[in-house]
């Protein structure tokens, strides 16, 4: 069974999402527990697979029983041995956390959208396992176009967003299987393993070059980094609450970390940081993604549209960190992965929570919340302390490592806007914990509820809240666990 | 001028992808209509798909199909030569890469059936001219 996970992680979401589609036309009722069953039954094969990255060291798993370059094969090292568990986990959780707002928000499309869910989670877990690089784009293709329906699902403007998204989203998946060719041209073979051992020779040639960059762009795009980012926004925030507290925590990460493994195993740091001179430039786009990501979400007057952007000053953050070209750098992109994961995931959940009470999550929907929703909000100062980077949340340790990166690789401006977004941060999130807490009730729809006290939403909405709020703090006081047995050997020791 | 020359008829295969690509990414930003921009995006894809068969071809060579491959005797073991097939391999990726285009398409016109539904027009700016006004 052990030696299955590989497999299981992703033919099990896929055949239940078939599953729950035709379980829809019997009894919609069944949709939701078939879903969450087969999303348990992925979150235990990914947490069972870590366990064994750890003890044994890299997994490689033959489909069909082709070795490769022939075959297709699932790698799991300890990159995405830890990326794995992230995915499947916060799309259990929220799936738990959702299940209230799907049935308010959309009740006629539940097994629609329980069906697009499960494809989503099999795409992005599709991705994050897979060791071939073709593979990978037709994986990133299932998650994409499913999450296009899971967007489209909400208000009346997500259509339009959507379409958006679904441009830049295309262009960027093109781009990347350009790139593939490139490579495959080059070196023959699209196994990520074997074009690394082939291309050492190669790193001057200008196909494998171009490769590179058309490649970056691709997945740049596609993660939104500063000037590709315009699609995100408004794609996030018309989405109903239950597909932007997926995609918004899982897309962008998801994407970060195919960048991350394109550099660390399929090009290797050799050629991305030395053979090539690219990282200034990098960096310096990451700059200003975290600056202006950090202004752009100061401008914005309600509490979905900011947290989007604040995703994008995120994506800056983690892009600078592997661009930095050095171990600390690296290690608190990788971290920060995790981290960032989970504190978006928080601060969605929260607004799904907001908006399944309130039917709004504009700034003036805000005032008096504190009184009215205290759990919920209680996990919104965690994920806000989280994201500001307070200790003892995760929050604070990612950017601790980004931060160490930035300052041994002799990079102060990247420091300087790392501390600036933080700064901003606290600005963004401490004018939300001041409007809803001191601000008096009710008075923006002309009705006064002061009567109300607590008005909580429902009890399967908010304990997943507060066991993401938990995961937060814990995984900020077991950091120092992390780095040292997993993220410590998911970069290769040439990178020092 | 020679060389020039010489290279743009030796490469052709990547002018043409090239400058279908850039065809379909004009279309998707120069265009104002939604379905233009749909159409244009198709064609982005389609140039890449372009690219992937020119890579597989080869001079004189043949469809990959052994023709004796699982005959009796001394046929089966003779060896094959790569160089009289083409590669089949970016040809079957491609065969993915198309379904893959199609499903594309499909959400996208989707799309902007429900847009025009909900604005009852698929000029972007007339679309963006009622948005500012709600």
């Amino acid at each position: 069974m052990s030696q299955q996970y590989p497999a299981l992680l992703v033919i099990v979401p896929l055949l239940s999402a078939l599953a729950v589609a035709v379980a829809g036309w019997v009894n919609r009722k069944w949709c939701f527990p078939l879903a969450a069953a087969a999303l348990a039954v992925a979150a235990w094969s990914s947490v069972g697979l870590l366990f064994r990255v750890l003890h044994e060291g890299v997994v490689i798993y033959q489909l069909g029983g082709w070795p490769p370059p022939v075959g297709i094969a699932y790698y799991v090292d300890h990159l995405n041995g830890l990326v794995l568990p992230l995915v499947s986990i916060v799309a259990l959780l929220n799936i738990m956390a959702s299940k209230k707002s799907v049935e308010q928000e959309f009740p006629d499309k539940i097994c629609a959208f329980y069906t697009l869910y499960l494809l989503m989670v099999t795409g992005l877990l599709g991705i994050v396992v897979t060791g071939d690089a073709f593979n990978l784009y037709v994986l990133l293709e299932i998650a994409a176009l499913t999450g296009y329906g899971l967007l489209a699902i909400g208000e009346k403007r997500s259509q339009l967003a959507t379409l958006h998204y679904l441009y830049m989203g295309t262009i960027g998946a093109c781009f990347y299987l350009l790139g593939v060719g490139y490579l495959y041209i080059v070196t023959g073979s699209l196994n990520m393993v074997d074009i690394a051992e082939i291309l050492p020779d190669l790193y001057h040639s200008k196909a494998v070059i171009a490769s590179f960059i058309i490649c970056m762009v691709g997945v740049w795009l596609k993660m939104a980094f500063f000037p590709l980012h315009a699609w995100l926004p408004n794609a996030y925030t018309y989405a109903p609450s239950a597909s932007s507290s997926l995609i918004a925590p899982l897309v962008t990460k998801v994407m970060v970390y195919v960048m991350i493994r394109l550099i660390l195993t399929v090009f290797t740091p050799k050629f991305a940081f030395a053979a090539i001179v690219l990282s200034d430039a990098v960096v310096w786009l990451a700059v200003i993604a975290v600056v202006m990501g950090a202004i752009l979400a100061l401008a914005e007057r309600d509490l979905k549209k900011m947290s989007a952007y604040i995703i994008v000053t995120e994506v800056g953050y983690m892009v600078g960190g592997a661009w930095l070209g050095n171990r600390i750098g690296m290690t608190g992109a990788i971290l920060h992965i995790v981290n960032d994961a989970l504190m978006t995931l928080c601060i969605f959940l929260v607004v799904g929570n907001i908006v399944y009470k309130v039917k709004g999550y504009a700034f003036d929907d805000l005032p008096g919340l504190f009184r009215k929703m205290p759990f919920t909000m209680g996990a919104f100062v965690i994920g806000a302390m989280s994201i500001i980077g307070v200790p003892p949340t995760c929050g604070f340790f990612s950017k601790w490592y980004l931060i160490a990166g930035a300052i041994s690789a002799g990079r102060y401006d990247f420091m300087a806007a790392l501390l600036f977004s933080s700064l901003i941060s606290v600005v963004l999130f401490f004018r939300v914990f001041e409007i809803s807490y001191y601000e008096p009730f009710g008075d923006s729809h002309g009705h006064d509820d002061r009567s109300g006290g607590i008005d909580e939403a429902p009890v399967t909405m908010v304990v997943p809240l507060l066991m993401v709020a938990a995961i937060l703090i814990l995984l900020g006081l077991y950091t120092d666990y992390i780095v040292n047995h997993i993220v410590q050997f998911a970069i290769p020791e040439a990178l020092v | 001028m020679n060389d020039l020359v010489a290279t743009i008829i030796a490469k052709y295969n990547y002018w043409i992808y090239i400058t279908l690509m850039m065809a379909g990414l004009y279309a998707m930003i120069a265009k104002n209509n939604l379905v233009k921009k749909i159409v244009g995006m198709n064609i982005f894809q389609t140039a890449i798909i372009l690219f992937y068969v020119s890579i597989g071809v080869k001079k004189g060579a043949t469809i990959p199909i052994l023709e004796h491959a699982h005959g009796h005797g001394h046929d089966a073991h003779q060896a094959v030569h790569a160089t009289d097939y083409i590669n089949p391999l970016p040809h079957v990726l491609m065969l993915t890469a198309i379904v893959v285009g199609v499903a594309t398409l499909g959400v996208a016109l989707a799309l902007a059936i429900r847009i025009y539904n909900t604005y009852h027009t698929l000029e972007e700016d007339e679309i963006l001219a009622q948005i500012r006004e709600e």
